[in-house]
């Protein structure tokens, strides 16, 4: 039977469990419940996972219900630890000023050292946002299960491996079993078609992707993302793609693995090495969606049509082109309407206002999104020289002390500098607002990070979602400007 | 877990799409290690204006909150169920949930009922109009209704997750009993996983 690639991952990490359908059975038996066959794809099963990443957030509740219980971490081995949602960017030699970020540290640290659970801590320079230094040490591999108490773990979907977020419960679950009870989702194809004109980036594929299906169109679905400007991103344009899958709903993206996938794993620290990196790739093409598989849903996007996206509202499907202007919410459908007027008084935007005309405040470059080289290489080819626009403050965070590292090899750091930029250490920043890197209240920022909601980068901080261009762009010029127009757009 | 039978107490009208759990919870209350403690941090941000739905005193004490499409999305926070949980909510009624949300509140033993639109506009409009009506939700029979009896409706769920809400059953619990199964899988497993304590 033809398979999609989901179907390919999934039922090979379908634990077949004769004692949970005795369980299942008994209990159905006991209580006097019909097993309704409607029910079926409601049904969980216990589903093995490979890779198991866990940070210091939604971690430490996990562990002290395991020390509760007098349980353990069944694999420590297949579990990674990382600090990075609420490191601070700057002076970490520095006593930290917050007790409660310090405390929520050393928890992660005396966790992962009590259970035998290998951490990045925050001097190691593997250290970073944890979707980035996944697939950074070749951890992440297609074919595999990951999770991670995080909901943007959907972007190691890139590699074409299962990968979402689970919450704190699930974390501990896994913690102590390896698996996770799970009911099967279903499946959505989202094909982009064409070539991609100029100045637009995979950011501004997502966001017209969610443009399209809506903030809940992914619900209970996986996507599989397909089709010839899917195939010509690179890993890091594939990443930033599945990255965003939950802001349309959908707790996993996928890409099927192919040669772009391998070279960029080839030579990793963990990929497999000699006759086993070759047994690895022959097992790896094998996971691409039969030709003749069918999905749940068919979406297909033109590819060519796709323009410099910038978000105006409060949900990441709040978005429009470059040239566009800020929607009237006379102009969308009835049900849309309150949330659009909502989002237009939040965001202190008039309806009509062209998108090039907003003024901005803070620019922020970085995020599980947007923090890899390859975006940093964009930004700083924007800058190419120029300055920060007066008024407006900006900051680069990259995604892991070995990009950061990388960066300042490559030069890129001294073009950010040069330009007015500060230049942080590696961590989650500014794109949640938990450490001091947030907005001041009525901020408008430029953010390359995935969510523009109320509140999310600092209370009453406005956020105006676009891709690393875009947003190095918006710095120097001190409001939006299209990329696609070439350097005569960008102020000298 | 703590064991769900039936809910009944007013409803709350959260009448807004895509309620995400930034403004359930910020992240700036993420800090702390403890499951509970966030109530007073719920909708932080949407209560310091005196007429949001929580500010009114006539849903003091709502059990369950009405709500539309999507909510729960956006971060997989297990604090968004605390929080709503230190509000004194046991049951939510909605269009949809997030998925993450949904299954974040099964661990809690919240329960979420999905409902068609034109329900939820009535629900909604009812709570909105005369906020003591009390709602009744019996997960045994799997139906929401009025307690006047004058409106119900019948709602679906696994059989095998509603038998272990109703008794609490901890999942972990569950999955560890099983652990023979778990280890014939690993023995079956290829040995190519990328293993974390190894250099």
């Amino acid at each position: 039977m033809s398979k999609t690639l989901f179907e390919k991952v999934w039922d090979q990490h379908v634990i077949d469990s004769p004692l949970q359908e005795a369980a299942r059975r008994e209990a159905l038996a006991e209580s006097g419940m019909a097993d309704h066959e409607e029910m079926l794809g409601e049904r969980q099963v216990l589903l093995y996972v490979d890779l198991h990443l866990v940070h210091e957030v939604t971690s430490p509740q996990a562990f002290e219900g395991l020390r509760q219980a007098g349980r353990s971490v069944r694999r420590p081995d297949l579990t990674l630890g990382t600090v990075d949602h609420n490191v601070p960017t700057i002076g970490r030699e520095l006593p930290n000023p917050d007790p409660l970020s310090a405390k929520q540290i050393e928890v992660m640290q005396n966790n992962a050292q009590e259970c035998g659970v290998t951490l990045y801590d925050i001097f190691d320079e593997r250290q970073g946002i944890v979707h980035i230094i996944g697939p950074e040490q070749g951890f992440t591999q297609p074919g595999m299960t990951i999770v991670c108490g995080d909901s943007h773990t959907s972007t190691h979907g890139a590699f074409g491996a299962l990968a979402f977020g689970i919450g704190t419960s699930e974390v501990e679950h896994v913690l102590a079993t390896q698996t996770l009870r799970q009911s099967r989702p279903k499946t959505m194809s989202v094909e982009v078609t064409g070539a991609l004109g100029p100045g637009v980036t995979a950011k501004d594929v997502i966001l017209a992707i969610i443009n399209e299906i809506g903030v809940h169109g992914g619900i209970g679905h996986v996507i599989e993302y397909r089709g010839e400007v899917i195939r010509n991103l690179s890993m890091e344009g594939r990443m930033t793609v599945c990255n965003m899958s939950i802001e349309a709903g959908a707790r996993a993206g996928l890409i099927a693995p192919d040669q772009t996938t391998f070279e960029y794993m080839k030579g990793r620290p963990k990929a497999p090495k000699g006759d086993e990196w070759d047994r690895a790739v022959e097992r790896w093409r094998r996971l691409p969606s039969d030709d003749d598989a069918t999905f749940d849903r068919e979406v297909l996007i033109d590819g060519s049509r796709i323009r410099p996206f910038v978000t105006w509202g409060t949900n990441p499907s709040q978005s429009v082109a470059i040239d566009g202007v800020v929607p009237h919410p006379e102009e969308v459908p009835a049900t849309q309407r309150e949330s659009v007027e909502r989002a237009l008084t939040y965001m202190n935007l008039t309806p009509g206002t062209p998108i090039r005309d907003i003024s901005i405040d803070r620019v922020f470059i970085g995020s599980c999104t947007n923090g890899r080289i390859e975006d940093l290489r964009a930004a700083a080819a924007v800058i190419d020289g120029k300055k920060v626009a007066g008024g407006v403050s900006a900051m680069v965070v990259p995604g892991s002390g070995l990009v950061k590292r990388q960066a300042e090899e490559e030069g890129l750091a001294e073009v950010f500098k040069a330009a007015g930029f500060e230049w942080r250490d590696a961590g989650c920043s500014m794109c949640l607002g938990m450490n001091p890197d947030i907005l001041l209240p009525g901020q408008r920022s430029a953010s390359t990070s995935n969510r523009n909601f109320e509140g999310r980068q600092g209370p009453g901080g406005r956020t105006h979602l676009l891709s690393p261009e875009m947003a190095a762009a918006a710095a120097l010029a001190g409001h939006f400007v299209d990329v696609g127009d070439g350097p005569s757009a960008v102020p000298a | 877990m703590r064991s769900v039978s039936t809910v009944r107490g007013k409803a709350v009208p959260m009448d807004r799409a895509n309620v995400d759990t930034d403004q359930i919870i910020p992240a700036k209350h993420l800090k702390r290690i403890n499951r509970t403690g966030y109530g007073p941090f719920a909708f932080e941000a949407w209560r310091q204006d005196p007429d949001f739905v929580l500010n009114n005193p006539a849903y003091e004490g709502a059990k369950i909150m009405l709500t539309r499409e999507n909510f729960g999305s956006g971060s997989s926070r297990e604090h968004a169920v605390w929080a709503l949980d230190g509000l004194g909510i046991e049951a939510m009624v909605g269009i949809s949930f997030a998925d993450i949300f949904k299954s974040n509140c099964f661990q809690s033993g919240v329960l979420t009922v999905e409902l068609p639109r034109v329900d939820i506009d009535y629900l909604m409009d009812l709570s909105i109009t005369t906020p003591e009506t009390e709602l009744e939700i019996d997960l045994g029979e799997q139906t929401v209704g009025t307690v006047d009896g004058v409106w119900a409706h019948h709602f679906q769920i696994d059989p095998f997750r509603k038998y272990r809400l109703q008794r609490g059953l901890d999942d972990i619990s569950m999955t560890l009993e099983l652990g023979p199964d778990i280890d014939e899988f690993e023995r079956q497993m290829p040995d190519w996983l990328p293993k974390t304590n190894s250099d």
